[in-house]
């Protein structure tokens, strides 16, 4: 699984941040990051979908693999 | 104070024009573009003319340097329908190439786009522009070929910074903002109303006839601009040192302090720059770039004053979409503008440094790496003049910004 942070709709919630803080890091401002390629690990896949539904403005995308 | 000034300068160092044609000062008529080989039959075409576009490494002249035999291939393997784009939203503000193919040799640029359209197996062809009478030249060349609208269409947007963008062109074109889109996907994997699309820049496709017809395309276009003595448009031979690429503009006006390299995205070099080779990878390996080929000779303006204005620039022009890009790009902006009033601190220069790093590939689209560019070099190239700034406000940097309150206007090329 391959995730990934849309700039053009984060807007700074931090819920994946909450959710999942060594995946998803939030810079000054508060917009989310990712550091490195995204590629989550099969035991945390369940954590990081949790970020991606609990997003309120949907920036966490899957990408196909 | 845009620099004002048409008619620019338009010439050639060494071969023959290629893209520039045999009579640069006026519109190349489809009976001149015919009679000098244009449309003529027989050429390479389909998968052949990818097969060449590619051995003899065509690369993208929008910005990215992108290899445009791979981009062909990328779209002509998808499944259909296919589109192709000829992007002329020339968003650079110190680059006036795109606008000057369409206008006056939208025959050549034309004939690349069919060339491609074919190669490619498109379902239909936009031409993409924000330039007035480029559409007009362009409106005229298809009336003169008969090539109806359902086959090759024109979509004109309002000019912008991030129009010109691949992924905003396709938006605008799909009837929505000229705003870029995170990717992926690209427009390859899903362009125009979500087929395969091929967005090439339109000095790239003028390329294309020449390598169809079996010859080389081995120059470039460049706006040289500033402190030149004749600027304008020139075709050069890639590689071409930037010092003799300035001398066939003329020459300097005086001692260089720097320069803006690739319009306003790759930053500023210093006067080094003049040994440095015209070609992406070489400029690239020195922290700055080619870019559209816009150079401008910074001339007795100071770096640092021009850097505190094009990161007004960006500031004010970038989409307002992405967080990191509008926060940072203002952020960034506040630092130069403070540095080049003598007011900036040694924490606000750190966390500058940390910018020009931790900022770049946040945004959807290149305007934020565009800053972190600037950012960067401003600080490898000039860091004496950075450190002297901090100390003692400079009289040339405070007369440039009251002088350019819009930020980056002086650079403009009014075209």
């Amino acid at each position: 699984m391959i995730v990934r942070v849309e700039a053009a709709k984060c807007d700074g919630y931090g819920t994946c941040a909450a959710h999942f803080p060594e995946l998803f890091q939030l810079d000054e401002w508060g917009y989310a990051y990712i550091e490195g390629d995204g590629a989550v690990a099969p035991g945390d896949e369940d954590r990081a979908r949790r970020a991606i539904l609990d997003c309120p403005v949907h920036a966490i995308g899957e990408l196909a693999a | 104070m845009t620099q004002a000034g048409r008619p620019w300068a338009v010439g050639t160092v060494g071969a023959a024009p290629r893209l520039l044609g045999e009579r640069p000062s006026e519109r190349e008529s489809l009976a001149a573009y015919e009679a000098a080989g244009g449309y003529a039959t027989g050429r390479l075409s389909g998968r052949a003319l990818i097969d060449r576009v590619e051995t003899i490494g065509l690369r993208g002249r929008g910005g990215a340097a992108f290899p445009a035999g791979v981009k062909l291939r990328s779209v002509a393997d998808r499944p259909g329908p296919r589109y192709t784009v000829a992007n002329g939203e020339e968003g650079e503000p110190a680059s006036i190439k795109d606008r000057w193919l369409l206008r006056m040799r939208p025959h050549l640029v034309l004939d690349g786009l069919l060339l491609a359209t074919h190669a490619v197996d498109a379902a239909g062809a936009i031409v993409y522009l924000s330039d007035a009478e480029a559409e007009a030249s362009v409106a005229r060349a298809l009336d003169e070929l008969r090539i109806p609208s359902s086959v090759v269409r024109i979509v004109r947007v309002a000019p912008g910074y991030v129009a010109g963008e691949e992924s905003a062109a396709v938006r605008a074109i799909d009837g929505g903002p000229a705003k870029p889109t995170d990717k992926p996907p690209r427009p390859f994997e899903a362009g125009v109303g979500g087929a395969s699309t091929l967005v090439s820049n339109v000095e790239t496709l003028a390329n294309v006839p020449s390598i169809a017809a079996g010859a080389g395309a081995g120059t470039m276009l460049a706006t040289l601009s500033g402190a030149v003595a004749a600027p304008g448009l020139y075709e050069l031979p890639l590689g071409l040192a930037l010092e003799e690429a300035l001398d066939a503009a003329g020459g300097l006006t005086g001692p260089p302090r720097g320069f803006l390299m690739g319009g306003f995205f790759a930053g500023v070099l210093a006067p080094r720059a003049l040994a440095l080779p015209l070609d992406p990878d070489a400029l690239r390996a020195e922290g700055s770039g080619l870019g559209c080929g816009a150079v401008v000779a910074l001339g007795d303006n100071c770096p640092v004053a021009a850097a505190a204005a094009v990161m007004a620039y960006f500031a004010r022009e970038n989409a307002q979409q992405c967080g990191p890009c509008i926060r940072g790009t203002a952020a960034m902006a506040g630092v130069l503008d403070r540095l080049a009033r003598g007011e900036a601190d040694e924490a606000g220069l750190e966390r500058l440094r940390g910018w020009s790093v931790s900022l770049r590939g946040r945004g959807a689209c290149g305007t934020l790496d565009g800053a972190a560019n600037l950012a960067g070099s401003l600080l490898r190239e000039f860091g004496p003049l950075v450190d002297e700034h901090r100390t003692m406000p400079c009289t040339r940097c405070a007369e440039q910004l009251d002088d350019d309150p819009g930020g980056g206007t002086r650079y403009a090329l009014e075209y």
